[in-house]
C-alpha cells in the first residue's frame, strides 16, 4: 500500500531526474504521468499508483513547492473530470493506454458531444444516429456512420477528441438504444461553429456531424448501453462542482463587498439589508461546501453534493444582480461586446454586466435548478417520482 | 471537546463542521430519552398543564444523562465538554420541542455562572447545583435581548445587595429556583443571584406564543440578592452567555426545521390526492428540496457557530451572527411550509405542527431578530451602513 511517505519519496525522486527549471513543461508532465504522480488514485501504468486518492495533495503541495509545472485544468477540465473516468471504467486497455497520458498532459483536449438542440434537461432524448456499416465478410464488424448536431460544446474548437453519445437503435426505449463513442475531432465530417452567447463572447459551440465515420474501437461500453456509460461521466460532472475551497469573502460576494466599501456615496439603507443577508448567504454556502469537504475526506460523502449547485447558481444571479443595481451609472455600462473566445468563465475580474449575464447560465448549464431540485427531491428526500409517459415507448414512437 | 486536531493537514484554526464519535453517542442517549417520552403527540398532550416544565424529563436529561452539567469543568461538578455536545442536545430537543429549560439553564445561565469568579462559593455552589440538574436557574433578561445585551438593566441595587426594578418576558422564569439578575449598582454593572422563592420576588406567568417555552414577568422589590460578579467582569459575564446563547440556539432551529422537514415529506409521499401521492407532484417536490438544502446549510451554519464557541475562537461573534441571520428564518420558513404542505390537517391542534411553528417563530426573535445579527455583522466584517 503506498503510504504518504512513499508519496514524498517518489515524488522527490522525480524532481531530482527532471528539475522543473531545466526541464521543458510536457517533458516534466509525461514524467510525471509516467511515475503514476499525475493522479495517484489511478491504476499503475496509466499516471497513477493505486493509492488513496486523498493522498493527491501531499504530492501537489510537494510539487508546488518546488515550482513544478501544473497541467492547466482550465482547458483540459472535460478530459480530466469527466472522459477519464469513463475511460477508465468502461475502456479497453488499448484505449486507456493510447488516451490517458496525452488527456492528462494537456497534449489532447477533449470535450463533450452530449447536448443537442432538442435534447437538455431530456438529455436520452437525443437524436444523433449512430449507423453501423455492413462490415462484409466478417458480419457485423463494420465503422458507425454518425449524424446529428450538438449543442453547448465547451473546447470543441480546441478538441483532439470527444466523448459522443448517439442514438444506435431508434426502436427501443429512448435510455435503451443509446451507444457511446470516442469521436476523432478531426475527421472529416465534423464542423465546430462557434455559438455565441448572452455576453457577447463564445465560450461554446455546435457541432454538425455529418456522415462522421467512427470505428467500432472507439466504442465505450457494449453497443445499447450507451446511457449506463453515460450516468457515470455525468455523475463525475456534478461531484466536480464544489470541490474547490473557498476563502471567507472569496468570489463574487468579494467584489461586491469591496465595491460597497469603495463606493460610500452609493450605498443606501435597502441595497445594505439586501448585502447583508446576501453575505449570510455566501458564507453560509462556503461553510456547506466546507462541510462537504469534510464529509468527503473522512470518507462520507453527503448528499449535500447534490444542492450546492443550486446554492451556488442562485447566489451568484442575486449577487451579481445587486452588484449592477449598486453600481448605479456604472451599471448601465458595459466593458466589452467583442466575439472572443475565453477558455473559462470569468467570475471576478470582468464587470458586473457580465457577471451578471454570465450567471444566468449557472442555473441552466449543467443540470437545470429544475431539474437538480426534481434529483435531490426524488433521490435524497424520496420522495415519489412525477409519472413518466415515455418510459415503455420506443424512441421513434415518441411525439417530438 | 474540541482538542483542536487539524483535519487532514488544514490548519487548526479552521472549524471542525462534523458530528465526533462521542457526539453521536451523546445525540443517541437524547434521541432514544426523548423518543420515549417526549415526541410531540406527549408535548402535545401535556400542554396546558399549567406545570412549567416537565420536570420528570428533565430530571432524565439534565441529571441521567447529564446533560445538564456539559459546559461546567470536571472540577467544578460538571461534565467538561464543550459548546459543541451543548448544541447537539439541543438539535435534539429542538426536534421534539421538548419543554424543558435546557437553552436557558444549562446553558445561558450556566455560561453567565462561568464567567464569574468560580473561586467564591456564592458562585461555585449554584453552578454545581445548575450542573447536576439539581436547580434550574434563568439569566434575568427579556428572551428578545441580543448578544449585544441590554441597552441598560431595568433593575436596580443597592450597595448592600437589595434588587428593585422589574424585567419582562423572561424565558422560563416560573419553573426557575435561580435568578441571575443583571442589574446597575452604585458603582456601575452587577450581576446578582437571587433565589426565586425569595422575598420580595415575584413572577407574573404570561401567556406565551410558544407554549413549550414559558415566559413570565419578574419583579424585584427590595429582594436581597449575592453578589456573583460586578463591573467589567459582570458585563462581560452577561454578553458571553448572551452570545453562547444566541449560537446554540442556532442548533436548537435546525432540530426544528429538521423535525418539519422530515414530517412533510413523509405526509406528502402518504397522502393522496388526484390519484397521485402529492409529494410527486413537482411543485411540492421543489418546495421540499429548497428547504432541504436550506436545512443542509443551516447545520453547516450552527455547527460553524458551536465550534467557535467551544474553541473560544476570535470569529465567534462572526460565526453567532452568520448562524441566527440564516437558521432563524430557516426554522420558520420549515414550519410554515410544512403546516401548508399539510393542507387542513396542518392547521389542527390535534397535529404538532403548530408546535413547531411556535416555537420557529418565538425562537426568531430569541437573543436577537436576523435583522440585529445582520446589523452586528456589519459592523464585524465592515460593511458600514450609509
Amino acid at each position: 500500500m503506498t503510504d504518504a511517505e512513499d508519496l514524498r519519496r517518489r515524488t522527490a525522486e522525480l524532481l531530482a531526474a527532471h528539475p522543473p527549471a531545466s526541464t521543458e513543461r510536457l517533458d516534466f508532465l509525461r514524467a510525471r504521468f509516467d511515475a503514476g504522480l499525475a493522479w495517484v488514485h489511478y491504476p499503475e501504468g496509466l499516471g497513477g499508483l493505486d493509492a488513496p486518492r486523498s493522498l493527491q495533495a501531499v504530492v501537489d503541495a510537494e510539487l508546488a513547492a518546488a515550482g513544478a509545472p501544473g497541467n492547466d485544468p482550465g482547458r483540459i477540465g472535460i478530459g480530466l473530470g469527466m472522459a477519464a473516468p469513463t475511460i477508465l471504467r468502461f475502456g479497453t486497455d488499448e484505449q486507456k493506454q493510447r488516451l490517458l497520458r496525452p488527456l492528462w498532459t494537456g497534449e489532447e483536449v477533449w470535450c463533450q458531444l452530449f447536448s443537442e438542440p432538442g435534447a437538455g434537461s431530456d438529455l436520452a432524448a437525443l437524436a444523433t444516429r449512430a449507423v453501423r456499416e455492413d462490415g462484409g465478410e466478417d458480419g457485423d464488424e463494420g465503422d458507425w456512420i454518425v449524424d446529428g448536431q450538438k449543442v453547448w460544446t465547451s473546447s470543441a474548437h480546441l478538441a483532439r477528441w470527444a466523448i459522443l453519445i448517439a442514438r444506435t437503435d431508434p426502436g427501443l426505449p429512448k435510455h435503451r438504444g443509446i451507444s457511446y463513442f470516442l469521436c476523432d475531432m478531426t475527421d472529416p465530417g465534423v464542423e465546430v461553429r462557434p455559438l455565441r452567447q448572452i455576453t457577447g463572447e463564445a465560450e461554446f459551440n455546435e457541432v454538425f456531424l455529418t456522415g462522421v465515420r467512427i470505428p467500432d474501437s472507439h466504442r465505450l461500453g457494449e453497443v445499447g448501453e450507451g446511457w449506463k456509460v453515460a450516468r457515470t461521466t455525468l455523475m463525475n460532472e456534478r461531484v466536480a462542482i464544489g470541490g474547490a475551497r473557498m476563502p471567507r469573502e472569496g468570489g463574487m460576494i468579494g467584489v461586491a463587498a469591496a465595491d460597497w466599501r469603495a463606493r460610500p456615496e452609493l450605498r443606501t439603507h435597502d441595497l445594505h439589508q439586501r448585502l447583508l443577508t446576501l453575505w449570510v448567504e455566501a458564507e453560509v454556502a462556503r461553510l456547506t461546501g466546507e462541510r462537504l469537504r469534510q464529509q468527503l475526506s473522512h470518507g462520507q460523502p453527503g448528499p449535500e453534493g447534490s444542492g450546492m449547485k443550486l446554492a451556488f447558481a442562485r447566489l451568484a444571479q442575486e449577487i451579481s444582480g445587486w452588484e449592477v443595481e449598486f453600481l448605479a451609472e456604472d451599471g448601465l455600462t458595459y466593458d466589452d461586446w467583442t466575439m472572443r473566445r475565453p477558455d473559462g468563465v470569468d467570475f471576478t475580474g470582468r464587470e458586473a454586466g457580465y457577471r451578471y449575464l454570465r450567471a444566468k447560465g449557472n442555473s441552466i448549464e449543467g443540470g437545470t435548478s429544475e431539474v437538480l431540485l426534481n434529483i435531490v427531491a426524488e433521490r435524497v428526500l424520496g420522495l415519489p417520482p412525477e409519472p413518466r409517459t415515455d418510459k415503455d415507448v420506443a424512441w421513434k414512437d415518441l411525439p417530438r | 471537546m474540541n482538542d483542536g486536531t487539524p483535519l487532514n493537514g488544514t490548519p487548526a484554526a479552521d472549524p471542525d463542521l462534523l458530528y465526533s464519535a462521542e457526539e453521536d453517542a451523546l445525540r443517541d442517549a437524547v434521541r432514544s430519552l426523548l423518543a420515549d417520552r417526549s415526541d410531540p403527540a406527549t408535548v402535545l398532550a401535556g400542554l396546558e398543564s399549567q406545570a412549567a416544565y416537565d420536570t420528570g424529563l428533565w430530571r432524565a436529561l439534565a441529571t441521567d444523562i447529564g446533560a445538564a452539567g456539559l459546559l461546567v469543568p470536571e472540577k467544578l461538578g460538571g461534565a467538561g465538554a464543550s459548546a459543541r455536545e451543548a448544541a447537539v442536545v439541543l438539535e435534539e430537543t429542538g426536534r421534539c420541542v421538548a419543554p424543558v429549560p435546557y437553552l436557558t439553564s444549562a446553558v445561558i445561565a450556566v455560561t453567565a455562572l462561568l464567567g464569574c469568579d468560580h473561586d467564591q462559593a456564592d458562585v461555585a455552589a449554584p453552578l454545581a447545583a445548575l450542573a447536576g440538574g439539581n436547580a434550574v436557574g434563568v439569566l434575568a433578561v427579556p428572551l428578545p435581548t441580543a448578544p449585544g445585551g441590554p441597552a441598560a438593566p431595568t433593575v436596580r441595587a443597592t450597595a448592600d445587595g437589595a434588587l428593585t426594578g422589574r424585567v419582562t418576558s423572561v424565558a422560563d422564569a416560573a419553573g426557575a429556583e435561580l435568578l441571575l439578575v443583571p442589574a446597575e449598582g452604585p458603582d456601575g454593572p452587577v450581576l446578582y443571584a437571587v433565589e426565586a422563592a425569595a422575598d420580595g420576588v415575584r413572577t407574573d406567568p404570561v401567556t406565551p406564543l410558544d407554549l413549550t417555552r414559558p415566559l413570565g414577568h419578574l419583579t424585584l422589590d427590595g429582594a436581597h440578592g449575592r453578589l456573583l460578579a460586578s463591573g467589567d467582569r459582570a458585563r462581560t459575564a452577561v454578553a458571553h452567555a448572551l452570545l453562547t446563547g444566541a449560537g446554540l440556539l442556532a442548533s436548537e432551529q435546525l432540530g426544528v426545521a429538521e423535525w418539519c422537514l422530515a414530517e412533510t415529506v413523509r405526509h406528502t409521499a402518504e397522502r393522496t390526492q388526484f390519484g397521485r401521492p402529492v409529494g410527486s407532484f413537482q411543485a411540492l417536490k421543489h418546495r421540499m428540496a429548497a428547504l432541504w438544502l436550506e436545512v443542509a446549510s443551516a447545520r453547516a451554519a450552527a455547527r460553524n457557530a458551536a465550534d467557535a464557541l467551544a474553541a473560544g475562537s476570535a470569529d465567534a461573534p462572526v460565526a453567532v451572527a452568520v448562524a441566527q441571520a440564516y437558521c432563524a428564518p430557516v426554522a420558520v420558513r420549515a414550519a410554515q411550509e410544512c403546516i401548508q404542505l399539510h393542507g387542513g390537517i396542518g392547521m389542527t391542534w390535534e397535529h404538532p405542527a403548530h408546535l413547531f411553528l411556535k416555537r420557529a417563530k418565538s425562537d426568531e426573535l430569541a437573543l436577537g431578530s436576523p435583522g440585529r445579527h445582520r446589523e452586528a455583522l456589519a459592523g464585524l466584517v465592515s460593511l458600514d451602513a450609509p
